[in-house]
């Protein structure tokens, strides 16, 4: 029987780097973790400026199912997203939404936990290119899903020295404001 | 090449296990849900001193690496549903001509344009018989990425010691999900080289003439040797023939080449096969919700196993009826609307019943829908 420790899935519209965001995180627990991920997205339209999704699967041992049916973990960045898949969170589950973006309206079963991330990071960083690095930090801030250390190890093989520092700062920040939800 | 930890698409591992396999050449025409194998080729192969071609479309593709091979090249090229259907006539001159070369369909919803960011196995019964006349093909897939780089591998192996085109069958899933690959070390996977002939300049060759193995040693066209290459049917020396004898002859050879060595180029897992009253037979991403559901009721106590074939054709009758032989119950699990299905009847016989599990609508079969339909299957109800 697989062990699975997360099912995450990031939503929100085409553009804002959210699949990069699950990327990111799923080389981290691979590379640097010695964990077994799966990640997949949606195709298409969706792709495009309409509600996109990526799905990543982090557990101990081999994962045989791709795709997410139920997530453990919820991000949506959009209200579009939100109205799309809140429903489908596992009771219990956790919800990261941005306030910006998104208005919880909908009874979900799930601890719901909106932050002012793209705010925090367009008044402290002035560039809402890293919003999707903030997100990440966030996401490992409140739970433990990978080392912090891991995902900067993951940024500085992707990405070009000149960027490092934009997406430290969208990290560090994003990290702090999870951590005060930390499990 | 060390041993390297990686996480990418099952198009990128099918990239990397074409380098690993030594590919020279590759020409292609992007097309999703396969582009990110010549995305990726597009860099590696100039980056390896190697030859990356787009071509105007998908049948100049197939025609571009036919040529590339001939002149002694590793070749390869990659596309999906559409683009498959239009190299289907030059696959059948690299059939006819015994020139190696490995062509990767990543399937999506067909047919015509069809569901083109979506899953389907629609395209298994294509890979056999989408180029016309009798006629003998390989086709491997696969159900994660450490296979896919394999099966790559394997499919540059067969393609040169049979001469003959094989045909990668993978799926959206597969192509496009992200997962661990480790890259094997050199040597790892033992590589086929291109079979050449020892004869020097100014001595006959000939093109079309098996040595007593079967193999037929070939001479890197526009080098020292002068011969004829055609889609007719030829002699020994490749010119065009109607002779009753030998067209036979050839088409016997084309055929028994691949169907006399089923074993040699059959490839498979078992899961917990020895004492499985019911058997699910699947491939590709399908074969990993099928074991998903294995080892689920596993733990319950059932005995039930599973055959995941990596080798679709030729088809693998004998080891499918082997494997099948003692189980009450078998159903293959497939998202189409039973290609292989029928083969697997065929290879089973009439005393017992096959089954099909499948879905149709572009998205990816999952255990729940396996569950559903094996309940039912099984005497239980939903």
């Amino acid at each position: 029987m697989e062990i699975t420790r997360y099912r995450i899935i990031f939503s929100g519209s085409g553009g804002q780097g959210l699949v990069s965001a699950a990327i990111i995180l799923a080389e981290a627990a691979v590379l640097y973790e010695g964990l077994e991920a799966v990640q997949s997205q949606s195709y298409g339209a969706a792709a495009r400026g309409g509600a996109t999704r990526a799905d990543v699967i982090i557990a101990d041992g081999p994962i045989n199912m791709p795709k997410i049916t139920q997530p453990s973990i919820l991000i949506c960045m959009t209200q579009e997203a939100y109205s799309k898949f809140s429903g489908l969170i596992r009771p219990g589950g956790l919800l990261i939404s941005d306030k910006k973006f998104v208005t919880t309206t909908r009874r979900v079963d799930a601890r719901q936990i909106e932050l002012p991330l793209y705010q925090t990071v367009v008044s402290e960083i002035g560039n809402p290119v890293v919003l999707n690095i903030c997100v990440l930090g966030a996401l490992i801030g409140m739970r433990g899903i990978v080392k912090k250390g891991s995902v900067e190890k993951v940024l500085a093989d992707k990405f070009p020295p000149a960027f490092m520092a934009g997406n430290q700062m969208a990290l560090d920040i994003g990290f702090e404001m999870g951590f005060e939800y930390a499990e | 090449m060390s041993k390297k930890i990686t996480f990418v698409q099952g198009n990128e591992a099918c990239a990397l296990g074409a380098m690993y396999a030594g590919l020279d050449f590759y020409a292609g025409y992007p097309i999703t849900p396969s582009t990110e194998i010549a995305e990726t080729l597009a860099v590696m192969l100039p980056a390896a001193g190697k030859k990356f071609i787009q071509m105007e479309d998908e049948i100049s593709s197939m025609c571009a690496i036919i040529g590339a091979s001939l002149t002694g090249n590793k070749v390869m090229t990659a596309t999906s549903g559409p683009g498959f259907s239009l190299k289907q006539e030059a696959l059948g001159y690299a059939v006819m001509a015994e020139i190696p070369c490995v062509v990767v369909n990543v399937q999506r919803g067909g047919p015509s344009t069809g569901n083109p960011t979506h899953v389907s196995q629609g395209d298994v019964n294509q890979a056999r018989w989408g180029t016309h006349g009798d006629h003998s093909i390989v086709a491997l897939s696969a159900s994660n990425h450490q296979d896919v780089f394999k099966m790559t591998v394997e499919a540059f192996n067969i393609a040169e010691t049979y001469r003959t085109p094989v045909i990668l069958l993978f799926d959206e899933v597969i192509g496009h999900m992200r997962e661990k690959l480790i890259v094997p070390e050199e040597g790892e996977i033992p590589l086929v080289a291109r079979l050449r002939t020892s004869l020097k300049e100014g001595v006959n060759y000939h093109p079309y003439l098996p040595r007593e193995d079967g193999r037929l040693p070939m001479s890197d066209f526009g080098d020292v040797h002068r011969f004829n290459v055609t889609g007719l049917y030829h002699d020994m020396w490749g010119f065009p023939t109607d002779k009753p004898e030998l067209v036979q002859e050839l088409l016997r050879h084309l055929i028994d080449k691949i169907e006399n060595n089923v074993h040699k180029m059959t490839f498979y897992k078992s899961y917990f096969l020895e004492d499985a009253s019911t058997i699910l037979i699947s491939y590709g991403s399908a074969a990993r919700s099928a074991l998903s559901v294995v080892k689920q009721r596993r733990n319950r106590g059932e005995s039930i196993g599973l055959l995941e074939l990596n080798t679709i054709w030729p088809f693998p009758a004998e080891l499918v009826r082997e494997c099948t032989q003692h189980a009450d119950l078998v159903a293959v699990v497939e998202m189409n609307v039973g290609q292989l299905t029928q083969s697997v009847k065929l290879a089973v016989g009439t005393q017992k019943r096959v089954h099909l599990i499948n879905r149709l609508d572009g998205q990816m079969i999952i255990d729940k829908d396996i569950k559903r339909i094996l309940r039912i299957l099984q005497g239980r109800g939903i």
